[in-house]
């Protein structure tokens, strides 16, 4: 089989298995993709009857985690999930917020979706583009290119260990074989071991870009409060005007509530209008974890998120004051 | 000669950072205590601030703090193995070890925010503690930023 056979085997799968469920009255909806109103860019779909399966989809342009809309959709639902879609559905169910009785898995497997800031940033906006067997041909303002998938995979996937679900009721495709056994943070090391002046240039240009549209909190599957920190009045974290201090104090209280929690999906930087490098805070607090606590997010079912839990051995020299 | 001597004075006294300090209500609040009834001196440099246990620090305290001007800011709760309520201290040291490393990632000054264990009967040690940091954080003088919000809102580029 070729690799359009291959993803059109798994697009009439996805169907098909919609369908059966809605039918049968197992669940209320089916949430998957469909294509976008903008080229390079599936939008989440929720199908309620079988009579409008046919607009799901599947290729490397769905590239938001569906795992953001479970809670939030009431009765029986099924959801198209890839690895980090069941990762984060992993961490909603050791949460508590989802009853997994009322959740069915249709597991896929992910190559790594698109980065169209990538392509956007060369050829312009994006006018037109078709996919084919792991070549994107795009049509731009600014002119038009062909790009090898691997080109302009989104960084969160170039490091992806897990594009198998790790929890799933079906799975459609073949699995992918994963080639790193451990988890690699040369991006995170790399910024560490700059100066911290470097690092404060670095994230003072980073934040001035944030207009704070609340896009990546939004995007995020696991952000979930009923009332977000930067939303409350009382106490007024935020004073609301924006300006690159207040945008740091946001992203850093973004960046610890999600720490041990954080499945590295990336919706968050690819939801960003303004090309902020969100997953530089995101990876450290990953790596931390990783570290210090051995723990990574959402890769089972048993266990908690890192910091519910405790040892009485937890490193603490390198951050108690000196004596 | 007294407008001199007023200019002098200024100029010879030594720069006081405004400090945060989050003292846990059994261990270190009882241990400043201490240090008062003993009348140990320390530098007038904290705010206190009481809470309940090191594991109530919410980590946009100390966000805010120094989005507010604070130049620093000090937590100190229990010894790990000694919380009032067993686990509260152990449960803060995962987050503090992450807000501390977080922090020194954006590139705010090491020394900025301290973390400390202070017991109730270190009454001494705690203005050991108090005295150290003083220093730490006026030898980095004001605060520089990273964080504060000098106009109430409005964009600063």
């Amino acid at each position: 089989m070729t690799g359009v056979q291959r993803m059109n085997k798994i697009i009439s799968d996805i169907r098909e298995t919609a369908r059966q469920l809605l039918a049968d009255g197992k669940v209320d909806v089916v949430i998957g993709y469909a294509k976008g109103s903008l080229p390079l860019k599936a939008t989440p779909c929720f199908v309620h009857s079988a009579q409008e399966v046919d607009s799901l989809i599947w290729d490397e342009t769905c590239e938001n985690n569906l795992a953001a809309f479970v809670a939030k959709t009431p009765g029986k639902k099924a959801i198209v999930a890839k690895g980090c879609d069941s990762r984060a559905l992993v961490v909603l169910l050791q949460e508590n917020q989802l009853v997994r009785d009322d959740l069915y898995i249709i597991g896929v497997s992910c190559h790594g979706v698109i980065d169209q800031r990538k392509i956007g940033a060369e050829v312009g906006e994006i006018l037109e583009a078709s996919i084919s067997d792991g070549k994107i041909s795009v049509k731009g303002m600014e002119g038009d290119k062909e790009y090898l998938f691997a080109e302009v995979k989104d960084a969160t996937c170039q490091t992806c260990r897990y594009p198998n679900p790790v929890i799933e009721d079906l799975h459609l495709g073949e699995l992918i074989q994963v080639s790193q056994d451990v988890a690699a943070f040369a991006d995170v090391s790399a910024m560490e071991n700059k100066s911290e002046s470097e690092r404060q240039a670095y994230f003072k240009e980073q934040m001035s870009k944030c207009i704070r549209c609340y896009a990546c909190r939004n995007a995020c599957p696991l952000c979930y409060c009923q009332e977000c920190f930067v939303d409350c009045n009382s106490p007024r974290w935020l004073t609301g005007g924006v300006d690159r201090a207040e945008n740091l104090l946001f992203q850093a209280g973004r960046v610890l509530h999600l720490a041990g929690r954080c499945v590295d999906c990336g919706a968050c930087s690819r939801a960003c209008p303004q090309g902020v490098d969100i997953r530089a805070l995101n990876r450290k607090m990953t790596k931390d974890v990783y570290e210090m606590y051995n723990h990574e997010s959402g890769i089972s079912e048993e266990g908690k998120p890192a910091l519910n839990v405790y040892s009485a051995n937890d490193p603490e020299e390198q951050f108690l004051v000196k004596e | 000669m007294i407008m001199e001597e007023i200019q002098v004075e200024a100029e010879n006294k030594k720069y006081d950072p405004k400090i945060a300090a989050f003292l846990c209500n059994w261990c270190s609040y009882a241990g400043a205590d201490l240090a008062g009834v003993g009348r140990i001196q320390y530098p007038p440099t904290i705010r206190t601030i009481r809470v309940p246990c090191s594991g109530r620090i919410n980590p946009l305290y100390i966000l805010k703090a120094m989005a507010n001007g604070a130049d620093g800011v000090l937590v100190s709760g229990c010894h790990p193995g000694d919380c009032h309520y067993i686990s509260g201290n152990y449960v803060a040291r995962r987050k503090f070890a992450l807000i501390k490393s977080l922090l020194t990632y954006v590139g705010l000054e090491e020394d900025r925010v301290n973390f400390s264990w202070v017991s109730a009967a270190e009454g001494g040690r705690f203005a050991e503690v108090v005295k150290g940091v003083s220093e730490r954080v006026g030898a980095l003088g004001p605060n520089k930023g990273v964080f504060k919000v000098d106009d109430g809102g409005a964009t600063d580029e």
